[in-house]
């Protein structure tokens, strides 16, 4: 085993024992070693496929009317557009959430955990007019819905 | 526990087998891309990159963000959980920064 290995296998049980924080606190891990799992590439990506390559490893994507993607039509302040996403997907492993008209199209990743429902919602900005794509990982296949929103004032000035 | 106002708000609550959570942090979500108008001075980016829920010692939900999610960022998300049972949100942020919260399940 080489010394990468054993750092993550070091990582991943000391997630599981929940013990992270505990460790930030007491100074035995930096904050740079928690975040080495925070995908900088992915959100630095300038175009949707890009982002999703380095994020789930692929932008295979297909459209699914199973996905209920809410947004609003008209978002007066693209600082603030409320957005939801569920799905009756099965084996629903994350959701992804993006802006394609974003400098950086990727806003946020959510991964369920243990016993967690197909369900988020969050608040995101919005540069400009344009749309809003789900991106729900099920049983190893993404699958997408998308929502357009006017925006009346960006949201990154 | 240290009586230190936190900066996270959660409400969980268990309706029909299932925990809705909705939480709200406190953080300014500075993409980095934005420039103070008075001095036109870029503002450093200064954002929240990662929120983990655990409850039970497991971990239900957790985030990957980014400076596109907005000012004190809202999430919400559902899961099975137990009724008294405590759920704890954690946030790291792009300096290092953390700050974590708890709340029983009602």
């Amino acid at each position: 085993m080489n010394v990468d290995m054993k750092r993550r296998l070091f990582l991943q049980q000391s997630m599981a024992a929940g013990a992270m924080g505990m460790l930030v606190g007491a100074g035995l891990l930096t904050p740079k070693a928690v975040l080495a799992a925070w995908p900088e590439e992915a959100f630095k990506a300038k175009s949707m496929s890009d982002a999703l390559k380095v994020l789930l490893g692929s932008d295979a994507t297909e459209a699914s009317s199973e996905i209920k993607l809410t947004a609003p039509e008209i978002a007066e302040n693209g600082a603030v557009v409320s957005i939801a996403v569920e799905t009756g997907l099965a084996n629903v492993e994350s959701i992804t959430i993006l802006a394609i008209n974003n400098p950086l199209p990727l806003v946020a990743n959510f991964k369920l955990g243990e016993g967690a429902a197909a369900y988020t919602a969050t608040r995101i900005k919005m540069g400009k007019s344009g749309d809003v794509i789900a991106v729900v990982k099920a049983g190893g296949k993404m699958y997408t819905a998308q929502a357009p929103v006017k925006v009346t004032v960006g949201g990154c000035e | 526990m240290a009586a230190k106002k936190s900066g996270i708000r959660i409400s969980a609550k268990h309706i029909n087998d299932q925990t809705l959570v909705k939480v709200l942090m406190r953080h300014p979500m500075e993409n980095g891309a934005r420039k103070d108008k008075k001095t036109g001075e870029p503002i450093p980016a200064h954002f929240i990159k990662e929120v983990t829920a655990e409850s039970a010692g497991k971990t239900c939900f957790s985030a990957l963000m980014s400076g596109g999610v907005s000012a004190n960022p809202y999430i919400s998300f559902k899961f099975k959980g137990n009724k008294g049972d405590m759920l704890k949100i954690t946030w790291v942020d792009n300096k290092g920064e953390t700050e974590s919260a708890e709340a029983k399940i009602k």
